[in-house]
């Protein structure tokens, strides 16, 4: 977390110094500070941070291609006349340690067009989504585990 | 440039349609949760293309940052209005769409009704 305001300052200096506030300079700026702060020897355990960035732009990246396909395809469920969504209730357990771990899931899952965090299980072991596409619950449930929590995980571990 | 000029016209017209059906799911969906799925989340996905679009034909910083703050906010506060909503509706036993299929409800037991 250090690390990364250190790289946002970087950013931001790089912006003033080339005197251009465009946000495609700025993010020249926070790639080059991002690789200077990579290169330079660190006390053991801030290493931590050039783990987590990459994985937070995959998990970016992976999220605005679900919105997008997702979102297609319950813009043509609006738009055809015939019904092809089958609405289900789906308990999904999740095995996340922490409470803003279960927050960020649930929040991406919602914000997911097609799939709607209902509720939280008292002890937040367990989501109950209502979806519209989902034949298969089973297959829904390791979608989910294998595609956003592990990289839920891989971010915020 | 056209390449940007067709970007910005690809990126607000998509934008456009998606609040179209965003609307229309409103009226065409038949329970609250299916009209919270359509339309909830396709309106962030309209505003985020519309200010994205908006952002990439200005190229200015102010208008940029503003459009990022925006999006941003967006992505922050949607997600928690539409869990918390449909949490309402389901806890209140708001009634589900008679197709929908139903695994191991959490709700206690319904109240009896009534009058």
């Amino acid at each position: 977390m250090k690390l990364f305001l250190l790289n946002i300052l970087l950013a931001i200096s790089w912006s003033a110094l080339t005197g251009n506030a465009s946000l495609l300079n700025f993010l020249a700026g926070f790639a080059i500070g991002y690789a200077a702060l990579a290169l330079s020897p660190l006390e053991t355990g801030g290493r931590d941070y050039f783990r987590r960035l990459p994985k937070a732009l995959g998990l970016l990246i992976y999220f605005l291609r679900e919105l997008l396909v997702s979102g297609w395809r319950t813009a043509r469920e609006v738009l055809s006349p015939v019904r092809r969504s089958q609405p289900r209730v789906i308990r999904v357990p999740v095995e996340l340690r922490e409470r803003n771990q279960v927050l960020l899931l649930s929040q991406l899952i919602s914000l997911t067009p097609g799939t709607l965090v209902l509720d939280v299980s008292p002890t937040a072991n367990a989501l109950y989504v209502h979806t519209m596409f989902v034949g298969d619950p089973e297959q829904f449930r390791r979608e989910l585990r294998e595609g956003l929590e592990k990289r839920v995980r891989e971010v915020l571990d | 440039m056209w390449i940007t000029e067709w970007l910005i016209a690809a990126l607000i017209l998509g934008g456009s349609f998606f609040g179209f059906t965003a609307a229309l799911g409103l009226v065409r969906m038949p329970d609250i949760y299916m009209r919270m799925s359509t339309s909830g989340k396709a309106a962030t996905l309209c505003c985020g293309l519309l200010l994205a679009g908006v952002a990439i034909l200005f190229q200015d910083a102010k208008v940029t940052a503003r459009a990022v703050a925006a999006i941003l906010f967006l992505l922050l506060t949607v997600p928690v209005g539409a869990h918390m909503i449909a949490r309402a509706a389901f806890r209140t036993r708001s009634p589900m769409w008679e197709d929908t299929v139903l695994e191991d409800d959490p709700r206690p037991a319904a109240p009896a009704e009534d009058g």
